[in-house]
Order: structure tokens, then C-alpha cells, then sequence
């Protein structure tokens, strides 16, 4: 029987089975899928996206706070060092974010958020146990070797985060764990997770903690290997992870690169596509599917711009009320031609027959 | 009506093209004051509206179950419209409008919404959205103005089918949803020639799919879900009603939105190169307002603010009371008749147009209403000279 069935066991798992269910149930509830009428009763039940409900705030440093959720069905438990996209509506608007996840592997998520920026300080200010976030499901690389190796972490300021997520997951439960953190942060005020820490590795031999508290001591230098080699002696034999400001990360990797050991280094980066306002606005706006591109100033509109250059785009009223334009920013920014605001936000849908290049522009048409 | 640029007493003749650029830079205003304003009340506000129209409609379906019982017939059938209502309304119509796609909610957004109705979202956001508002009561470009079955106007050219325009009005509300389907397939153009084959015939695909899955719902599964109770038949009929009450509501608020005496109509020619500013000026006298309580502007979900929907129809529709008063000011200020009746006077006053148009003018000249009464023109326009294009 199974080989008339070409070798492919028919499995229903648990959650084949929930989804035939509410596909079954959609002609009961046509135009709109059955989720939308379950999550009256269950606020994480959601067709399209995933979210999350907090389970605990907790507070890190004056500016910082641990933020807990139990995340809806759908969610991949992450890996040690990944990160995952946390949404929350600040004033009626969707506004989206990157995180660190800094629980153990396996534990439900949560983030170490430090007030800087708007959702930022919003998730440390106003989150509440029982609210409800949008989750994205958790990715990168930034991630434990497959096999025991002796590690070194480098972290500064909030860059511990990851980091953090990866020594919860291994310290305790290798004895084999071979793990030297040098942290570095303003102060021990400013400084996450110190009493954890502390404990962890007075309890493991198998972590040993250099905090460097910058205030006093100055930042480390990696322009040549005398901080590391006081620091960690044998650095070169270890597999090294830096998590920290763009600056550190640059110099880190140069200092790798010079000492012949590229591949033992894994960087983690944030803030890579920052798109900087242009005064005047204007620039080149790069038609993605098209692939073509073009140089505009700051007052035609990207739809006449990209038909200028013959990349076929949606269009209606051509005066920003039919929304029939709606076209996906991959990256950059643009100035709403109406009102002169701008906006940046990677994937937002934006109308184009009212918008202007501000700067370089990447649109998905 | 005919339209404004052959009427006697041109009602914009007292406004200079500064006068009508002044007054786009005040609405503009208006419109920058409600988006600079827009956050989490509004956000809470559809959210609730949403949830409402939800567990209305699960209650309802539920309570019809039991059907058999009169009593039990009677709920499910009044909520089950009321939900149904909303639904297209409140929600659907403005949704589909971008009205809330500044939340950035992907499933409260205008590329993402499909509504309880026989026309599929895509082809009704292309009919209306884009044709419709951006060349509202523009004779020959809005197909609106009597949506090809009917002479709403003067100047549109009178043929005995018209005679019998009166019953397909009342056949039209009857099996409304169907009609707008038929609309925004764009049949008549289809069979004029006008019309691709292939898109018309995949737009055709679509509305059968979607006409079989409402009609799948309303008329089959839930009527079987209602069966054990031995009341397939009372769930069957009161889907029914509810459908029939939604068609005979909605077209009722659309009637007024254009139809009603006092609503002016534009000339093809009148809007090549037409400013911003006169835009709005064809969006504030093009519509028609109708008066009433919260419930009822929730009902027409804030259609009965058309004025104030058209001249921006991307707005949260709860706001568009909220900038009535401000729009009124304008109108007066600037000498312009802001129309606006009861519920029944502007239905009366839009199917009294539907019966005597049907005849040819120099008979409907004889039944014509009174005109409603003209705004004054304020004083510092009266010595301004009179708008040299106007006549």
C-alpha cells in the first residue's frame, strides 16, 4: 500500500488538521476566513499574522526593560543570537522594529529593549502584561556553532542582547562550555544583565566574565591586539561573536582580517539601511522588477517617473485619492508631495502619484 | 438639472480662479488639520465598529438556528441585516476607500479587504474609486449618473427605454448588490466593444466565483447548519431578507448621494485642465448630504457626509462629522448652496427625478420642482466682476 502511495507517508500533523478544519469552515464565513470570527474569543487566533501576548515586563536598567511574550501557534521557537520583528500600534499606526530575542533557545520569546528611538521607548514605557504585539518569526545567523568550541564573546551596550540569549542556552546546560564574555557598557548602572551574570558565572566555570565599564576605562581599541591579548590571552584560538555599534564592529573585523582569521569571526549588524533625508529631496529611484533606474528631482512624482522610463506601474486617478497606485517601498525615502512629510519604512505601500524621491529609492515594480 | 456651464444663473459665476485656488488651500487645510490628528481613537473606533458587525453577525446566525420559533426569526433576521449593513457600508465601503490604510494594519487595508457583496473588491475599487470620484457628475465620464440604465440629467439624451426607467430603479434596488456587480463588470461597454475580451472575461470569473461563495454561504451551509432544528426554510428566507434589506438600504443611500434636486453636473469639456481647487468645487456642488441621527450616518457609514466624503475620500469616515461645520463655513463664505435633507426628502427628491426624467424634457420641464433655495452670495463677491469663462 505505502508503495503505491510513491513512498510519501501521509501525515496529518496536528496542525494539517487545524488548517483542512478552518478551510472547511471559510464557506461558512466567505469573504472573510474563520480566524477573524475566532479571535472574538482568542486574541491570538490569526490567519495572516502572528502575535503575541506579553507575559512579563521586566526592568533591566533605568532605560531598559525585558519584555516576555507567549506567542501564538504559529510561531518557530528561535535559536540562540536570532531576532525577530516585534510590531505595535503607537497612535493608530503599525510600526515595526527589529529585536535581538534574549531568552534561552527553546523559551518563549523576549526582548531587552533600551528606550532609544520611538517604538523603542514606547515598548519600555507603556507595555503592560496581557497587551498584544505582532510578531514576525525569528531569523538570522548570528547563531551557536554546531559543535563545542571555546567562544568569545564581544558586546557593547545593547549588543549584549544576543549574546545574552546564547550564554541562557549554553552555559547551564553544557558542562563542556568554554565561554569568556567581555562586555563592555558606560557604566555598571547602564550595564544589562550584570547580577545574572554574576551569578552565572560564579556558578559555571565554564563562563568568565570581563566587564569594562567604558566611563572610566575608555573603550577597547582593536587597532592592535594588545586590549584583546590583556583581555583574553588566547582570543585567536577561540570562535569570536561581536555584537555592538557599527564603529566596533568595523574595527573588530579589521582586526581579524589582519590577523589571518576572518572565518572565526561572526558579526552581528543592525541599522545597515539608514536612508538619510536629502535636502531638496530627489535622487535615483531604482525600479527593482524592472530593473531600471532612474535620476528624478525632488517634485516629480515616482509614477511619472517610471513611466518616463518605461516600467510598466498601477495607476488611477493620478492625484492621490483612488489608491489604485499603492506600490511597495523596498527602501529609501520619500516626501508625500501633499502634505511634505516623508516616509521610510521598508515595505510600506506608498501612493506614487503623489510621492517624490527624497534621497535614493528602491520600489518593487 | 443641467449641467452648470449651460445653466442661466451659473451658481460658481461670482468666483475668480483665485477665489476658487483660495478655497482649495483652505480644504487642503482642513484635510492636513484631520490627518495630523488621526490616531488611536480613530484606529479604536473602526476596530470597535468591526467587532461589533462580527459578534452581531455570529449572534444573529446563531439565534437563527432556532428559526422555526417566530420570535427567534424575527432577531436573527432584523440583526443578521443590520450586521450585513455595516458590513458594506461602515466598514466595507470605507475600508476599500484607503480610509484606514494609514494604521498600516494589513488586514484592515484597502489592498487587502474583500466585502460581503457580490462585487469582488478589486473590480469595485476600480470602478468607484477611480472612476467614479475623480470624475464625479462629469456627464459622458461618470457612469454613475444613472449607471447606464437611467437619465438622471437633462443633458443626457432621452430614448423611450427610459420610459421605463422607474421599475428598473426598483428592480435595481431589489437585487442591488447584483447591479453593482454588473456595473463594475462594465457590461454595456463590454457589448458596445469597448472592452477587452480577456479582461472582461477574467473579471466575469471572478464575479462568478464570488457570486457562488456568498450565495454558498447565505443559501446553502448555513440553512443546512440550521436544519436539525427543522428551520432550514425560516434561516433560508431570513438570508434572504437580510440581503434584500441590505440592497434596498444601500441604494437608497446612494440614490441621495448624487440624484437629489440641488446636486450639480459638469460638461465633459469643463474639467481639461482642471486645478485642484476646482476639483473640490465640482466634489462640493456634485454632492448631496442627508440629515440625521449618529445611528443613521453609521448606517450609510457616513455616506450621508457625501460632501465631505468626496471632497476627501480618504478620510476616516468618523471624522467627516467632526468637519461638517468647517465645510459648511466654507460653503457659506464662499456663496455655495451645501445640499442637504431628511432621509425621506432627498430619497423622494431622487426618485422624483428617476420618474420625471423618464419622460423627455419638454414633458419633464412641466413637472419640475421648485429649485431649492440658492445661498446668498456674500457681499465682498458682488462687485467683484463676474468670471470671464463662466457663461
Amino acid at each position: 500500500m505505502v508503495e503505491i502511495l510513491h513512498g510519501k507517508p501521509i501525515t496529518l500533523s496536528c496542525m494539517g488538521v487545524k488548517s483542512a478544519a478552518l478551510r472547511a469552515m471559510s464557506v461558512f464565513t466567505t469573504p472573510i476566513p474563520p480566524e477573524e470570527y475566532l479571535r472574538l474569543v482568542n486574541p491570538l487566533a490569526s490567519s495572516r499574522q502572528l502575535r503575541g501576548v506579553v507575559t512579563s515586563v521586566t526592568p533591566e536598567t533605568p532605560t531598559s526593560a525585558t519584555i516576555t511574550f507567549r506567542p501564538g501557534s504559529r510561531w518557530q521557537p528561535h535559536q540562540a543570537g536570532q531576532w525577530a520583528r516585534v510590531g505595535v500600534e503607537i497612535d493608530g499606526v503599525r510600526q515595526w522594529r527589529s529585536y535581538s530575542l534574549s531568552a534561552p533557545a527553546g523559551a518563549d520569546p523576549a526582548v531587552t529593549v533600551t528606550a532609544i528611538g520611538r517604538v523603542s521607548t514606547y515598548l519600555v514605557r507603556n507595555t503592560k502584561v496581557g497587551d498584544i504585539v505582532f510578531l514576525a518569526p525569528p531569523q538570522g545567523d548570528f547563531v551557536l556553532p554546531a559543535g563545542p568550541r571555546p567562544l568569545l564573546m564581544l558586546t557593547a551596550g545593547s549588543g549584549i542582547t544576543p549574546v545574552m540569549s546564547m550564554i541562557r542556552t549554553l552555559v547551564p546546560r553544557r558542562k563542556d562550555a568554554d565561554v569568556v564574555l567581555v562586555h563592555s557598557s558606560r557604566d555598571r548602572t547602564a550595564s544589562l544583565f550584570t547580577d545574572e551574570l554574576q551569578e552565572l558565572a560564579a556558578e559555571h566555570p565554564g563562563l568568565h566574565l570581563v566587564h569594562r565599564y567604558t566611563t572610566d576605562e575608555g573603550r577597547i581599541s582593536f587597532a592592535d591586539s594588545g586590549d584583546l591579548d590583556r583581555l583574553c590571552p588566547d582570543w585567536r584560538s577561540r570562535k569570536a561573536y561581536v555584537c555592538g555599534p557599527t564603529e566596533m564592529l568595523d574595527a573588530a573585523h579589521a582586526l581579524w582580517e589582519r590577523t589571518g582569521l576572518p572565518d572565526t569571526l561572526t558579526v552581528e549588524r543592525f541599522n545597515t539601511a539608514l536612508a538619510p533625508e536629502v535636502p531638496g529631496g530627489g535622487g535615483q529611484i531604482t525600479f527593482e522588477k524592472s530593473d531600471k533606474q532612474v535620476e528624478v528631482d525632488g517634485s516629480t512624482p515616482l509614477l511619472l517617473a517610471g513611466e518616463e522610463a518605461g516600467v510598466i506601474m498601477p495607476s488611477g486617478c493620478r492625484m492621490g485619492i483612488c489608491r489604485t497606485c499603492l506600490t511597495p517601498l523596498l527602501s529609501g525615502r520619500i516626501r508625500d508631495l501633499r502634505t511634505g512629510e516623508t516616509h521610510d519604512d521598508e515595505g510600506e505601500l506608498i501612493q506614487t502619484c503623489i510621492s517624490a524621491a527624497a534621497g535614493p529609492v528602491h520600489l518593487d515594480c | 438639472m443641467t449641467a452648470l456651464q449651460k445653466k442661466e444663473h451659473n451658481p460658481i459665476a461670482h468666483l475668480s480662479d483665485q477665489d476658487i485656488e483660495r478655497l482649495g488651500v483652505e480644504l487642503d487645510a482642513i484635510r492636513d488639520q484631520v490627518i495630523s490628528t488621526r490616531g488611536s481613537s480613530d484606529a479604536a473606533y473602526i476596530r470597535r465598529v468591526i467587532k461589533v458587525q462580527r459578534g452581531l453577525e455570529m449572534g444573529s446566525r446563531a439565534v437563527l438556528l432556532a428559526s422555526r420559533w417566530k420570535p427567534a426569526f424575527v432577531v436573527g433576521t432584523v440583526g443578521l441585516s443590520v450586521s450585513k449593513i455595516l458590513e458594506n457600508m461602515e466598514i466595507g465601503h470605507n475600508v476599500m476607500h484607503g480610509q484606514w490604510d494609514w494604521m498600516r494594519d494589513p488586514k484592515i487595508h484597502s489592498t487587502t479587504w474583500e466585502w460581503d457583496n457580490a462585487s469582488p473588491a478589486s473590480l469595485w475599487k476600480h470602478s468607484h474609486n477611480e472612476l467614479h470620484h475623480t470624475y464625479t457628475n462629469v456627464l459622458g465620464r461618470d457612469n454613475d449618473l444613472g449607471y447606464g440604465i437611467m437619465r438622471v440629467d437633462e443633458d443626457q439624451r432621452w430614448s423611450p427605454f427610459y420610459l421605463g426607467q422607474p421599475v428598473w430603479n426598483f428592480v435595481n434596488a431589489c437585487f442591488f448588490e447584483y447591479g453593482i456587480a454588473a456595473y463594475d463588470l462594465e457590461i454595456g461597454k463590454y457589448f458596445k466593444g469597448k472592452k477587452n475580451k480577456e479582461i472582461f472575461q477574467r473579471d466575469l470569473k471572478k464575479v462568478g466565483v464570488k457570486i457562488r461563495q456568498q450565495m454558498t454561504k447565505d443559501y446553502v451551509v448555513h440553512p443546512l447548519l440550521a436544519a436539525p432544528t427543522g428551520s432550514w426554510k425560516q434561516t433560508l428566507l431570513a438570508n434572504y431578507l437580510s440581503n434584500l434589506t441590505r440592497n434596498l438600504w444601500t441604494h437608497s443611500v446612494i440614490m441621495c448621494g448624487h440624484f437629489p434636486e440641488g446636486v450639480e453636473t459638469f460638461t465633459r469639456k469643463s474639467i481639461d485642465g482642471e486645478t485642484r481647487g476646482e476639483w473640490y468645487l465640482r466634489q462640493m456642488l456634485g454632492s448631496a448630504n442627508i440629515n440625521g441621527s449618529r445611528a443613521m450616518h453609521i448606517a450609510t457609514g457616513n455616506l450621508s457626509y457625501q460632501i465631505e466624503h468626496h471632497l476627501f475620500p480618504d478620510l476616516p469616515s468618523n471624522r467627516y462629522q467632526e468637519i461638517a461645520p468647517q465645510i459648511r463655513d466654507i460653503f457659506n463664505r464662499y456663496g455655495l448652496t451645501y445640499t442637504s435633507g431628511s432621509l425621506p426628502r432627498q430619497v423622494g427628491s431622487a426618485w422624483m427625478k428617476v420618474i420625471r426624467l423618464s419622460l423627455p424634457n419638454h414633458l419633464a420641464a412641466k413637472f419640475a420642482p421648485r429649485p431649492r433655495k440658492a445661498a446668498p452670495v456674500p457681499l465682498r463677491f458682488k462687485t467683484a466682476a463676474p468670471k470671464a469663462d463662466a457663461a
